[in-house]
């Protein structure tokens, strides 16, 4: 993994302020994404993980420009495209598109399928109304959409089908970096695994960088090479997917591995490591975000915020005993194997 | 369903038709209302004279030259009824259209400008807090008597209750997904508001139009009963109330025909747009024709 990142974000953070909790009390901010530092490699799928509410969704937003981030900086193609005027962030988006989550609702329920993908291709001037009904049907069947659904409007299709029209709609201008905000993660079971494989081929066939964001480690196993654990809006451990796997540093990696169901009964994680509630983000603990839940934590924990460090080379992670524990872990099981 | 779908041939209004002849509600509704815009056009052929004062036959009963009676002043009442549907028909559907277009305008602005949002919001609360009728009363003294002057001095009044709407479903909308979707893919200005935020705005848009048209039939009828609309030899269901009132223990029958034509209108229209709205969202008239 060296090289050019395609995507650096550095000290990347957003903030809501949120109404004061009672009538003259203070206002109060919640930070959705705390300074997160994070580089995208050229063709790799960076795996973000991390429960509900821990700002995966924002950082992805603010990757696409949906939203400003508070503060720092972002690089995509050696520019920051914050700091383009609006007719170059749109020329810029053509290397950027996302996938969104929820299939039927991110398409307009009143636009046929063939309306909705060829949005993109008018909004770019692709070419005339025959060419680009033509690259309609093109992208159709490379994303396995039967040409006859193109003229139904989302109501009439299964959450499978619009997902495809979303992918489709996503792939139309040949992008470098796809978002993958949760992409099945509302579909079925037995659709998810269609549609992962043929985000997982589209990649391979177009080259794409690859930000898949979940909360389902056994489906970021599936696609990620790399995987970025992110909790209460911070960067916990980023490194291989094959070793987060196989042999997670950080104790809140540990746990969200020790949650995926195992088939087999007896390699089930005995003692899953976190106790309690996700604290809320209005008033994350101090120090370490997660000593509050964590077996680990001693005093340090709540003086003092621990960084993102370089272990075994290619992997960071924020914890203070990381190396303490690094031995004796418990995940035996390799997801990847 | 594919079988189904195949087996009807496809046409653009054809659903919307067949749901319309199934819902007889509409059906009545717009037949009514087709009837009034008939009379309405064809005034002429169909009554007599409604400004001809025959003072000897003054409040007489239902006789063969008129078929409702005769006013105080001897003219035909039914004539003055149909007469008095163009007015009404006239102020209603201009208004709705002039408070749609701006009130519609306005209203997306402020749903998608912060600053400009709040500041339009603060006027329309000012504007909302002085009762409508008072300001029509107050709008229709200034400007000039007319037609024209009654249309505007209601419409301005219904201007805000527009507005706000549109802004609250405005904001709505701005947030879903698909809209998201759509700025992700470089639609911007206005073909994002034309192709994704105005349609779904539009169900609520046309309920609040056809309540605008409502009560616009019943303002134009409240200025003219008050003697500050039309100028009062034209007929108007209003002015015929007005005059009937002074009337009313000899002659009660000549209020109960403008006042039953005004409730049974303001009625048509406001179920007409109240089902209307089911109808033309998308995913709702797919429930109802399955």
């Amino acid at each position: 993994m060296t090289g050019k990142p395609f995507l650096s974000l550095r000290g990347i953070s957003k903030t809501y302020a949120m109404g004061p909790a009672r009538l003259g009390g203070p206002v109060r901010n919640l930070h959705a994404v705390d300074d997160v530092t994070l580089d995208v490699l050229p063709g790799e799928t960076l795996g973000l993980v991390g429960e509900s509410g821990c700002g995966k969704s924002s950082l992805a937003r603010m990757i696409m420009q949906l939203e400003p981030p508070t503060s720092g900086t972002m690089v995509l193609k050696g520019r920051d495209p914050a700091e383009l005027g609006n007719a170059a962030l749109k020329e810029a988006r053509r290397d950027f598109q996302m996938v969104f989550q929820d299939p039927y609702a991110s398409l307009n329920p009143r636009m046929r399928a063939r309306a909705i993908i060829a949005e993109v291709l008018r909004n770019y001037r692709f070419g005339t109304p025959d060419q680009i009904n033509a690259r309609v049907e093109e992208l159709a069947r490379q994303v396995g959409l039967s040409a006859h659904l193109l003229d139904r409007f989302p109501h009439e299709l299964s959450g499978g089908q619009c997902q495809r029209v979303g992918i489709a709609r996503a792939i139309a201008l040949k992008p470098r970096l796809i978002v993958a905000d949760e992409p099945v993660s509302a579909l079925d079971v037995s659709i998810q695994a269609q549609i992962l494989n043929l985000i997982v081929e589209l990649q391979s066939e177009m080259g794409l960088t690859l930000v898949f964001v979940s909360h389902d480690m056994s489906v970021v196993a599936h696609v990620a090479d790399r995987v970025a654990v992110m909790y209460l809006g911070r960067l916990v451990e980023i490194g291989p997917s094959s070793d987060i796997f196989s042999r997670p540093l950080h104790p809140y990696s540990r746990t969200l591995l020790a949650a995926v169901p195992r088939p087999v009964p007896e390699a089930r994680q005995r003692h899953a490591s976190a106790r309690g509630e996700l604290p809320s983000p209005l008033n994350p603990p101090s120090g370490c975000h997660f000593r509050t839940r964590c077996p680990l934590a001693t005093e340090r924990c709540s003086a003092e915020r621990p960084q993102l460090r370089s272990i075994e080379g290619a992997r960071q992670v924020a914890c203070h005993h990381a190396d303490a524990d690094a031995v004796g872990v418990h995940v035996t099981e390799n997801l990847h194997a | 369903m594919a079988i189904i779908e195949s087996a009807v041939p496809s046409h653009p209004v054809g659903p919307l038709l067949r749901h319309m002849g199934r819902n007889r509600a509409i059906t009545l509704c717009c037949l009514f209302l087709i009837v009034l815009v008939l009379l309405a056009i064809f005034a002429p052929v169909v009554a007599g004279d409604p400004l001809k004062i025959d003072p000897a036959h003054r409040l007489s009963s239902p006789e063969a030259g008129a078929i409702w009676g005769r006013d105080h002043l001897g003219r035909d009442v039914f004539a003055r009824a149909v007469y008095g549907t163009r007015v009404s028909l006239l102020v209603g559907f201009s208004v709705a259209i002039l408070t749609t277009v701006f009130g519609v305008a306005i209203g997306v602005y402020a749903g998608l400008s912060r600053i400009g949002g709040a500041i339009v919001m603060r006027l329309t609360d000012a504007m909302m807090a002085i009762p409508a009728i008072l300001l029509a009363i107050a709008f229709a003294s200034i400007l000039n008597a007319g037609l024209l002057t009654v249309i505007i001095a209601i419409a301005i009044p219904e201007i805000p209750r527009m507005v706000r709407l549109v802004r609250s479903v405005v904001l709505g909308v701005r947030s879903q997904p698909h809209v998201t979707a759509a700025i992700s893919i470089g639609t911007s200005g206005l073909a994002l508001i034309w192709r994704h935020i105005l349609p779904g705005t539009m169900g609520p848009v046309l309920v609040q139009a056809t309540y605008a048209c409502a009560s616009a039939i019943i303002a134009s009828a409240v200025l003219s009963f008050l003697g500050v609309g039309i100028s009062p030899e034209v007929p108007s269901w209003g002015g015929m109330m007005a005059d009937a009132r002074s009337t009313f223990r000899v002659q009660p029958v000549l209020m109960l025909y403008p006042g039953v034509l005004l409730s049974l209108l303001v009625l048509a229209v406001n179920i007409l747009g109240d089902r209307l709205s089911d109808t033309l969202d998308p995913r709702k008239s797919r429930r109802t024709s399955l």
